[in-house]
């Protein structure tokens, strides 16, 4: 269930229906009356900021993170899922370390509004929570409503996204293990900026190598709305060329304004009609609900706002925005590296504004971002970001960064080594 | 008397002021403290919290790590000496002091 839909029926029905089994669960904390750190979010962003303050303030201040998930299903690999090489066992982790290593208080809710003048956070389930602080890092909303006759495709579970990773990300892959060989699998991009720049090809990718395996007259279509690939571009092409050849074809802007589920259509502002067996629509994306509705969302109505230095949001004094949310400094992409990073530099800020200590003047946030061409190989790209006291923002070191030459083996295990790693940094 | 009021005084005011000096020094150190621990965990997304990766990871843990041994490395993957996948590309994107940083809090870490 969305969240927004999930929200607005719990408040219609009194919510304790579905909420009354979800307390259930044994990893529930107790919903305290106030909390000096609350967080509202439990991905790369608001898990990784949780356990921070926690260990940066040598567990001297206490947090509560309200997360609905049981568990943490992550974004990145879950295109394996989709491919086939991986499973959603690999792709989950359990949250009890945070709670039991770290001391971090989750409450398993979703947040009905947020009140920056009292400093309070009110729970789908009906209590109120004070902070001195409140970490914002909701991710993504897909705004399905951009494109005509998505929503209903949408909930009937017909045209997936599965760019949140879940249960969506599973019913994708059965779409695709049930598709007759010499189908057609489409995948469309929306504008950037959006969640995971390199992720759609990445994903058409994973397809293409099941496809080449298991169903090999069956095709992959890209429909990007932008003018080219937006993320390791010349790899990808080169990759696709010599080895998904009439397998894979991509084509930029074509921007999908309705779907026909009829008869599984794809419309574009411009180009012609595309029919396909699985259409996978990504529609744009803004900052997740709760940040929109907490009038977070600032920057066209979509993205908020934030003082980079500590993350602040330039909206709302002691409410920080992190991850996917915000909007973003010049080359910083939307990932969960990124978030992860955000986290990091946002509990610091955090801690030593509780413990009137000056905040870091000069922060910096590294990215690394692996991509999956088939199961093994990988290109990745990197940055790192140092905050600059004039400008206040960040900006990339000339010279820094960069991308894989082609590729490679080694960084498949690098890669799934990545993984773990930032699994067990943001929530073990 | 007059002397001796005065001497009191002026030992207390210079035990104050010592005083005074030891706490903002304390605090000083606990704000860089905080802000080295930050630093050393732009690391740890790819090395693992305080340097520790996870059992058979191939990226190697940073905790224990010799300062002038990593501070080395560090400074080959950036001039080029040492080829990497990824290292290169980072370590040009921070400045020496950072480095330096960063290789004084994973030696300063246990096992």
């Amino acid at each position: 269930m969305k969240r927004r839909s999930f929200v607005q029926a719990s408040l219609a029905l009194g919510s304790f229906g579905a909420l009354g089994s979800m307390v259930g669960c044994a990893s529930v904390g107790r919903v305290p009356e106030k909390a000096r750190v609350v967080v509202v979010g439990g991905g790369y962003g608001g898990a990784t900021a949780a356990k921070y303050v926690r260990m940066l303030s040598d567990y001297k201040i206490d947090v509560t993170l309200i997360e609905p998930m049981g568990e943490f299903v992550s974004c990145p690999i879950s295109n394996l899922v989709i491919g086939g090489s991986k499973t959603m066992a690999d792709i989950t982790t359990p949250y009890d370390k945070l709670s039991g290593k770290h001391g971090v208080n989750i409450v398993r809710d979703y947040v009905a509004s947020v009140d920056p003048a009292k400093k309070t956070v009110t729970l789908a389930s009906g209590p109120t929570i004070r902070y001195d602080k409140l970490v914002m890092s909701p991710g993504i909303d897909l705004m399905f409503n951009t494109i005509e006759g998505l929503k209903e495709a949408q909930s009937s579970g017909q045209i997936l996204q599965a760019w949140k990773a879940g249960p969506e990300t599973m019913a994708l892959r059965k779409q695709l293990e049930s598709m007759d060989d010499g189908g057609v699998y489409a995948i469309t991009i929306p504008e950037a900026p959006y969640r995971c720049p390199p992720g759609p090809y990445e994903r058409a990718s994973q397809v293409a190598h099941y496809f080449k395996q298991h169903k090999p007259k069956s095709k992959v279509l890209i429909l990007d709305a932008n003018q080219d690939v937006t993320s390791k571009g010349p790899l990808f092409k080169k990759f696709w060329a010599d080895n998904y050849k009439g397998i894979l074809e991509y084509m930029p802007q074509h921007k999908v304004m309705a779907v026909d589920a009829k008869t599984n259509t794809l419309k574009f502002d411009v180009q012609n009609d595309v029919k396909a067996n699985v259409l996978n629509v990504l529609p744009a994306m803004r900052a997740g609900g709760i940040a929109v509705q907490s009038n977070l969302a600032n920057v066209n109505s979509r993205w908020c706002g934030v003082h980079y230095q500590t993350f602040e949001s330039t909206q709302a004094k002691d409410i920080h925005v992190i991850g996917d949310s915000i909007m973003l400094a010049p080359l910083m992409p939307k990932s969960g590296h990124m978030a992860n990073s955000h986290g990091k530099v946002t509990a610091a800020a955090i801690v030593a504004q509780l413990s009137d200590m000056p905040v870091n003047p000069a922060p910096f946030l590294s990215n690394t971002c692996y991509s999956f061409v088939n199961d093994k190989l990988v290109v990745h790209v990197a940055s790192v970001h140092q905050y600059d006291a004039k400008d206040k923002t960040y900006k990339t070191v000339p010279g820094s960064g960069g991308v894989s030459p082609a590729p490679n083996e080694l960084e498949g295990i690098y890669a799934w080594n990545w993984a773990q790693n930032i699994w067990a940094d943001s929530l073990m | 008397m007059k002397t001796n009021t005065q001497q009191v005084v002026r030992t207390l005011s210079a035990v104050a002021m010592t005083l005074g000096m030891f706490a903002t020094a304390h605090a000083q150190d606990k704000t860089t403290q905080l802000h080295n621990r930050a630093t050393a965990a732009m690391c740890a997304n790819c090395h693992g919290t305080d340097g520790r990766t996870t059992e058979g990871s191939a990226i190697p843990s940073l905790v224990g790590m010799p300062k002038e041994y990593h501070v080395l490395q560090m400074q080959a993957f950036k001039n080029g000496t040492r080829p990497a996948t990824v290292m290169h590309q980072i370590t040009k994107g921070l400045t020496d002091a950072q480095i330096d940083t960063i290789a004084s809090y994973y030696a300063t870490t246990k096992r």
